[in-house]
């Protein structure tokens, strides 16, 4: 019987092994889990869960019934240390070993952390472990300094403020998410935690945090690709991989934060760290084992809650010549178009839900838009990615 | 508790007790109902949790939220009147007896 094995419990490695079972693939799935839960939501580990709202019951993304009734065999605590690609079998720290016709690294990333100086006490987060430290430490602070201001770092300063703290973001760069986001919703996020009480340091060190109750750094993340190096496969910021999420390896495929993959709407390979990145390329990758050879091409994804604002980014905005806005930045529902040589290629949503929805299903089909259509708020964009769809 | 019902597409019927200010979504996902995705988690970022409520209960929900009605667009299955997104429905002990039936697929 064919057998499929998945390296890694996070939402990607979950997703395909539910995917193989949807797709009708019959062969044996077994899911190797390095944490000892079983797959969880990582989202609300920096929102809800963090300000209690959501308690840890309400995290699995499937019940264990769920991977009895589709034979999906769970291994929790144990990882991959080997990949044995001409006998097509995987070690596991534990002393196993798995036999595989498929192999899915869904092998994820792990926190870049401070060089070591006697900070031992910073906190990080990623897993359910790491958000119950912060949460508990969160209790008994007062006040907290956030080194980072990226999208986790500013979900914490939110849930933190929310909470009552005095929080202080640190960054080392001159904006906030530079990374993703353009100077104008750098400028617009910068804003909003000084207008909720959020002291933000720029261009600082991390020595801003002396004097802290508690410090949190969320500095990014680098791709876990040592378990494909170590067998040979190709890696590059991630493990490469081709348009159908396969390695250097026929039989070994990448997904989710640590695949390194072609994506049209980057132009280029790039590495995507969401959760519409994992669950779609999770769904891609198992139709082509079932035997239907599908490409990736889903568009990219991605929100964050932080106060009042919730932020929605649909498409790749990076290397953009011209933005035009829509709605009212004052009232903070606005959407930010991004085009190159006159092609959208990405827009930002501020509570603007409808022009988010809408700019999936454009950039999705391709459709058309101009900048002066973008800003003209008689301009239907709903209407308008459903004619063309 | 209120009692929530589960129909999925081929008629199998699931009764669930469930805690008051907890959505239909997570205790289908819970208690291992198939038909119910949530790829997103409940975040009214997907649309992978779409059903179809009794009629019978429409009366009783909340109105449709901007976030949801926009998301309800983008259902794999099309959108009818009684069309929701079960992480969008929080129970409380009036919608006890809640029927909902689920579409054949989501994705």
């Amino acid at each position: 019987m064919d057998r499929v094995v998945i390296v890694g419990g996070g939402q990607a490695g979950l997703e395909a092994a539910a995917a193989l079972r949807a797709q009708g693939y019959e062969g044996t799935v077994t899911l190797v889990c390095e944490e000892p839960h079983a797959p969880y939501q990582r989202p609300p580990l920096s929102k809800q869960f963090l300000l209690g709202k959501q308690d840890a019951g309400s995290l699995p993304l499937r019940a264990v019934m769920f991977y009895e009734k589709h034979r999906i065999n769970l291994i929790l605590g144990d990882r991959a240390t080997e990949i044995n690609r001409g006998g097509k079998r995987i070690h596991l720290a534990g002393g196993g070993s798995l036999a595989y016709d498929h192999l899915i690294l869904a092998v994820g990333a792990r926190n870049r952390t401070l060089p070591v100086d006697g900070r031992e006490q910073v906190v990080y987060l990623r897993t359910l472990d790491e958000a119950e430290t912060l949460k508990q430490r969160l209790t008994e602070a007062s006040s907290v300094a956030v080194i980072g201001g990226g999208f986790i770092g500013l979900e914490v300063a939110a849930t933190a403020r929310k909470l009552g703290k005095m929080v202080t973001v640190i960054e080392a760069g001159p904006r906030l998410m530079a990374r993703a986001v353009s100077p104008l919703l750098s400028e617009f996020f910068l804003n909003l935690h000084l207008a909720h009480g959020v002291a933000v340091r720029l261009n600082a060190s991390v020595d801003a945090a002396a004097g802290a109750d508690l410090v949190v750094a969320g500095i990014g993340v680098i791709p876990n690709m040592e378990l494909a190096r170590e067998a040979g496969l190709a890696v590059a910021n991630g493990i490469v991989v081709d348009e159908y999420l396969r390695t250097s390896d026929p039989d070994v495929f990448a997904i989710g934060d640590c695949a390194a993959h072609p994506n049209r709407f980057a132009g280029g390979r790039t590495r995507l760290e969401s959760v519409q990145n994992a669950v779609d390329q999770a769904k891609c990758v198992a139709r082509t084992i079932a035997g239907e050879p599908t490409s990736y091409g889903d568009v990219p994804w991605f929100w964050t809650d932080q106060f009042d604002v919730r932020f929605q980014m649909a498409g790749l905005g990076a290397g953009h010549d011209l933005h035009v806005a829509r709605g009212s930045i004052e009232d903070h529902k606005f959407s930010v178009f991004y085009f190159k040589e006159g092609r959208l290629l990405a827009v930002d949503s501020v509570n603007r839900f409808g022009d988010h929805v809408a700019a999936r299903k454009l950039l999705t089909a391709g459709t058309p838009l101009t900048p002066e259509q973008a800003v003209d708020e008689s301009v239907d964009l709903k209407q308008l990615a459903t004619a063309h769809s | 508790m209120p009692k929530v019902t589960y129909i999925s597409h081929t008629g199998e019927s699931t009764t669930i007790e469930v805690a008051v200010g907890t959505t239909a979504m997570e205790n289908a996902v819970r208690n291992g109902i198939d038909g119910i995705l949530a790829e997103c988690g409940g975040a009214c970022m997907c649309a992978t949790c779409h059903v179809f409520v009794d009629p019978a209960f429409l009366d009783r929900l909340p109105p449709i939220g901007e976030e949801q009605e926009e998301m309800l667009g983008s259902t794999f299955e099309a959108r009818q009147p009684n069309s929701r997104l079960s992480c969008q429905i929080e129970m409380r002990p009036e919608y006890d007896g809640l029927i909902v039936r689920m579409p054949a697929r989501q994705t």
